[in-house]
């Protein structure tokens, strides 16, 4: 029985491949899906006396990636080589940095960064299946055009508390790198790649218990997949009173299961030491400017934003911020909507409403920001109905020219007031055509009211005010 | 033809550019030098082996880099420009440095028949200037020794005398100048790998600030200390030779340049000078006839107008130490590509990964190859990092320091260039040790990255010679502050006019037919 | 010892380097050394590090280590394509070529 008790502590490793035009190392172009090692030159093949020059561009990116994470920029940072010895790694040590990183301790939503740190990726090994054999042995081809694509590695303190809640994170950052125009974040296709560390621990320690990592889960579903299994697993091997064991395990999520990736080699020993080759970064005033001007407003800073100046509450403010095409949207309704409406309304209608009448056509188009303004604001005053509202939603999203009074007024969607008589008329032939309903209405029976009501505006094909309706039923009724 | 041999560079350039003499028949002459090499001192020669076609960007054109060349480092081989410096000049390159098309080995069997597909950027500077590539020579196996022994493709012979050593790791670039097989060549001085072998050979290297030139190209050994540098007949051409190949280069990081540029010195007095012994000579241990050298040109220092000032470098004891910490462990780093998966030696059946790694690296390096990898991978393993390589790094702090402090009172550093003249082949092979502290001089100016130049000052007779041994040349080591290597120029060759080595020694000179012969 | 310019008094007793230590480095660094180079390994890397040990006992606390004596900062390229090496020319010296790629013997399988 897998003790619940046990707190899960998840901490997140990411690899973002920047989408620079050229290799963090060298200028040959990257590339995806090209024929193997047509993008490659001494340099990312490593041969003998090739030197490294760093890619500008990723230097520029990897400090936006910082700042949009709010991370302590280093004054002066250096590159490491960390040795290890693997085909996919040709100069047999990877150029990252170690204890200099260009982005120190930051923070994104409520989990904080450690640090984000520039590297390269290695090459991509694909092994040969038995027809590839040589001699009873597997082998491997190595495809060096992915080999130096300059990545940013965040990782953040085990702040996590639970699989859903490491897995939303995750989407807030992928989310965010994306709106800073720095990444694919694509992580099918491995351009966003998350690890995650994963330890359990009696609630309400302090303590950390041995972590395991997760490596390489392909979508967000599986990374939560993954580490719920992964929890499972320590919490019932502790609960039977065994131990977690330090090691690198890889989640299938066909079947669910957990294989360790540990070899059999000695533990690795990477010897970091100050890479020779490289001179420090120290990034100009000029540099930092740049960066920072050209920062959107993030998806943490516009849901905060929402809240507090709009009052949106929490999952609307941030369904919004993770779309920046659709905030800006929002954003000029709220302005042509002005007093007309509340931008908690506004808000409904745009990611409620709207969102349900463009997926209904593929030639849907959202109306100019005044226009859909113009009909918040007939539906606020109660000229039409909330559900006329999406009678002329439907229709203005198929005709960019529409106009709302005109719709309105073409399609008989004016709502229908108690003043002139006829919704008082039309209140009174449904009472009497469901006599049972009105004498449970009669003894107190509140919930009746809905067939009644149900009734009048499919007469008037939902031209009728909610509200009013029901005012006029209690009213003949005589309650 | 013997009079063709004889002349400097700088006399033959002069000579081609003013239509004195073919550039053809100068060449052919050189070619067949090196072609009647007896000193082992070229794994390839221009003459003979053909270089394999490179022209893969198919273009069908061969030009030198930046001029319609595709990439910075250049997508066809680079051929000799019509003009300039060193137009018409052919020159010796140490096979450490790559060369496009042409084999390229670092003297190891693990890069045996491999032909780089780009050329070394001090390589590309001189076939701009204008040179021609004569030839690749012997080395010591990832330029890791000081007797040219630990070369894969065997010793390299001291033309003075071919049962001694040229010095090392360069040893085939110096034996190839001194034995008139090349009237200059290339090398690489990671801790003394130029300074040493000229030494041994009686001729001029230079070892310029670390950064003047770019290490593009040249196969590294330790990253932060190796630097390319000239061997020469006399100091005019190793200052024609570094003002070709100085300069930042794009492709090298940690490259400066030298600002100005070099120009040919022409000092021919020192007065003003002041020139700095280290106390610590005094208790060091060298061989009487390199002490008594040493003495009789620092005379002729005093005689040129010179200050002869004591100063001390009292860090300079450890330098030994810190550089068989710094340069094996970068080693360990930089040899862990040779890895027979790209390119190189594949010793390989049907064994699984780590087998083939451990087969092809074990038969392809050489024994002290491994000895420096086990020794820098051990510097830098987990436990050891802070009481080695971090020491090592401090020590390198105050070696620099104690520099400052002397150039603060002293235009240069003063020093014999080697304990003792060259020794005997297989004199040094069983003791590593004693083999590191020839590089006891000329160790604590690459580790501080300031230049220094190896000039022959004399002749000794060797220790272990027994009577009647013939008398071999003794290198006089002069330091300058980083940088300053126009200034160490003009004063080498005020000291090298008053010395008169070559004029002095006269026909035993083995370029003037010796090995030649 | 034919030169021992840097001799100071007696050396200290230091730690040799054992067996163990030499196989586990050489696995490091992907060597394999016979049972007489392991012996004879030991023994020069022993002399050697004892000659090296003389600066562990230096007292330099507080001083920087340099690992570069060249003071540049932000040595940068910009982010333009060079044209890269046709993949003939990539593979020209690989051991194994095979169907553009370079092939390797894979590791082996991980599973303990
Ligand atoms: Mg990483
Ligand atoms: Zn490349």
């Amino acid at each position: 029985m897998p003790d619940t008790a046990l707190e899960a502590v998840i901490g997140l490793e990411i690899h973002v491949q920047l989408s620079t035009r050229t290799k963090m190392f060298c200028g040959c172009e990257l590339s995806f899906g090209d024929d193997p090692n047509v993008h490659t030159c001494p340099i990312c093949l490593a041969h003998p006396g090739v030197l490294p020059v760093p890619n500008e561009e990723a230097i520029r990116y990897a400090l936006k990636i910082g700042m949009a994470l709010g991370c302590e920029i280093a004054p002066r940072s250096i590159f490491h080589r960390k040795n290890y010895f693997y085909p996919d790694n040709p100069k047999a040590y990877q150029i990252s940095q170690y204890d200099i990183p260009i982005c120190g301790a930051g923070k994104l939503g409520d989990i904080r960064i450690t640090r984000a740190h520039l590297e390269e990726d290695a090459a991509k090994s694909i092994h040969l299946g038995d027809s590839g054999r040589i001699h009873g042995s597997g082998a491997s081809l190595v495809d060096f055009n992915r080999g130096g694509t300059p990545l940013v590695e965040i990782v953040t303190e085990p702040d996590l508390r639970g699989a859903a809640e490491a897995a939303e994170w995750a989407r807030l950052l992928r989310e965010t790198v994306r709106q800073l125009g720095v990444s694919d974040v694509n992580m099918e296709e491995g351009s966003l790649r998350v690890d995650a560390n994963v330890s359990v621990r009696p609630a309400g320690s302090t303590e950390l218990g041995t972590k395991t990592e997760l490596k390489n889960m392909n979508s967000f579903r599986f990374l939560q997949r993954g580490i719920e299994a992964e929890l499972e697993r320590q919490r019932e091997l502790l609960g039977a009173g065994g131990t977690v064991e330090q090691e690198t395990l890889h989640f299938d999520p066909a079947s669910g299961e957990l294989t360790s990736l540990r070899s059999k080699e000695e533990a690795h020993d990477y010897r970091y030491f100050p890479e020779p080759d490289l001179v420090a970064i120290a990034p100009t005033e000029a540099l930092l400017a740049e960066a920072r001007d050209s920062l959107p407003e993030l998806p943490a800073a516009r849901t905060a934003r929402y809240e507090a100046e709009l009052g949106l509450d929490e999952a609307q403010a941030r369904l919004l911020a993770g779309d920046p095409e659709q905030a800006g949207y929002f954003e000029a309704v709220v302005a042509a909507v002005g007093e007309g409406a509340e931008p908690r309304v506004v808000a409904n209608w745009v990611t409620g409403e709207l969102t349900a009448a463009l997926r209904a056509s593929e030639d849907a188009e959202r109306p100019e920001p005044g226009v859909l303004a113009d009909l918040i604001g007939a539906v606020a005053s109660k000229q039409v109905s909330h559900a006329g509202g999406k009678q002329v939603l439907a229709i203005l999203v198929a005709d960019r020219d529409a106009d709302v009074a005109e719709v309105v007024e073409r399609e008989g969607l004016a709502q229908m007031g108690g003043d002139d008589g006829e919704l008082a008329g039309i209140v009174a032939a449904a009472i009497a055509g469901d006599p049972a309903a009105a004498e449970q209405i009669r003894s107190g029976n509140g919930k009746a009211i809905g067939a009644i009501v149900g009734a009048v505006m499919r007469e008037t094909g939902g031209r009728a005010d909610g509200g009013e309706v029901n005012r006029l039923i209690r009213e003949q009724l005589g309650l | 033809m013997a009079d063709l041999l004889d002349l400097t560079v700088a006399e033959a350039a002069a000579k081609i550019a003013a239509g004195e003499i073919s550039a053809d028949e100068y060449g052919a002459a050189w070619r067949a030098a090196a072609a009647g090499d007896e000193l082992n001192a070229y794994l390839w020669t221009a003459d003979g082996a053909d270089a394999l076609e490179t022209d893969w960007n198919g273009d069908g054109e061969s030009a030198p880099a930046g001029e319609g060349d595709a990439t910075p480092y250049g997508s066809n081989a680079p051929a000799p420009a019509a003009s300039g410096p060193l137009a018409g000049i052919p020159i010796a390159i140490k096979d450490i440095f790559t060369t496009q098309g042409i084999p390229t080995t670092a003297g190891s069997r693990i890069l045996e028949g491999y032909r780089p597909p780009y050329t070394a950027s001090a390589v590309r500077r001189l076939t701009a200037a204008g040179a021609h590539v004569l030839g690749k020579t012997n080395m010591d196996e990832f330029a890791m020794g000081s007797s040219n022994e630990n070369s894969a493709y065997g010793p390299v012979l001291n033309p003075w005398d071919r049962g001694r050593v040229p010095g090392g790791s360069s040893g085939g670039s110096a034996a190839a100048v001194a034995g008139g097989l090349a009237p200059a060549a290339l090398g690489t001085d990671t801790g003394g790998s130029i300074r040493q072998p000229a030494s041994l050979c009686g001729i001029v290297g230079l070892k310029p600030t670390y950064g003047a030139i770019s290490r593009f190209g040249m196969i590294a050994f330790a990253s932060s200390l190796d630097q390319c540098g000239p061997f020469t007949r006399d100091v005019t051409d190793a200052a024609l030779l570094l003002g070709v190949l100085q300069g930042k280069d794009p492709l090298d990081s940690t490259s400066v340049g030298i600002e100005g540029g070099i120009a040919l010195p022409t000092r021919e007095d020192l007065a003003g000078l002041r020139f700095g012994v280290p106390r610590e000579l005094g208790e060091a241990t060298l061989d009487a006839g390199v002490r008594a050298v040493f003495e009789a040109t620092v005379a002729r220092i005093e005689e040129l107008g010179g200050q002869i000032v004591e100063i001390t470098l009292p860090h300079a004891e450890h330098g030994i130490s810190a550089y068989y910490v710094i340069a094996p462990a970068e080693a360990s780093s930089n040899l862990a590509r040779f890895d027979g998966v790209r390119y190189g030696l594949r010793e390989a059946g049907d064994e699984d990964l780590i087998e083939m790694y451990e087969r092809t690296r074990s038969e392809g390096f050489g024994a002290e190859v491994k000895r420096r990898i086990m020794l820098g991978t051990y510097a830098l393993s987990s436990g050891y990092y802070d009481a080695y390589y971090g020491q090592a790094q401090k020590v390198r702090t105050r070696i620099a320091q104690d520099f400052d402090t002397a150039f603060a009172e002293v235009d240069f550093v003063i020093t014999p260039t080697s304990p003792s003249v060259a020794f005997g082949l297989g004199a040094k092979t069983d003791d590593p040790l004693a083999m590191y502290l020839n590089d006891f001089f000329t160790v604590p100016m690459s580790l501080a990255g300031i230049p220094a130049i190896a000039l022959p000052a004399g002749l000794a007779a060797p220790e272990d010679g027994g009577a009647g041994a013939p008398q071999l040349p003794v290198g006089f080591q002069i330091a300058a502050p980083a940088f300053a290597e126009q200034k160490l120029l003009d004063a080498a060759h005020a000291l090298e006019g008053a010395l008169g080595f070559a004029a002095a020694v006269g026909d035993a000179l083995p370029w003037k037919g010796g090995a030649r012969a | 010892m034919a030169v021992d310019a840097a001799g100071r008094g007696p050396p200290r007793i230091v730690p040799v380097i054992d067996r163990e230590q030499v196989l586990h480095v050489a696995r490091l660094s992907r060597l394999r050394l016979d049972d007489d180079e392991v012996e004879t390994m030991a023994g020069e890397l022993s002399g050697i590090l004892e000659h090296v040990d003389r600066i562990r006992g230096l007292d330099l606390e507080g001083v920087e280590p340099t690992s570069h004596v060249v003071h540049l900062e932000n040595v940068l390229r910009a982010d333009v394509p060079w044209q890269s090496m046709p993949p003939a020319v990539a593979l020209a010296a690989a051991p194994e070529p095979f169907d553009g790629a370079f092939r390797v013997p894979s590791p082996q399988a991980d599973a303990d």
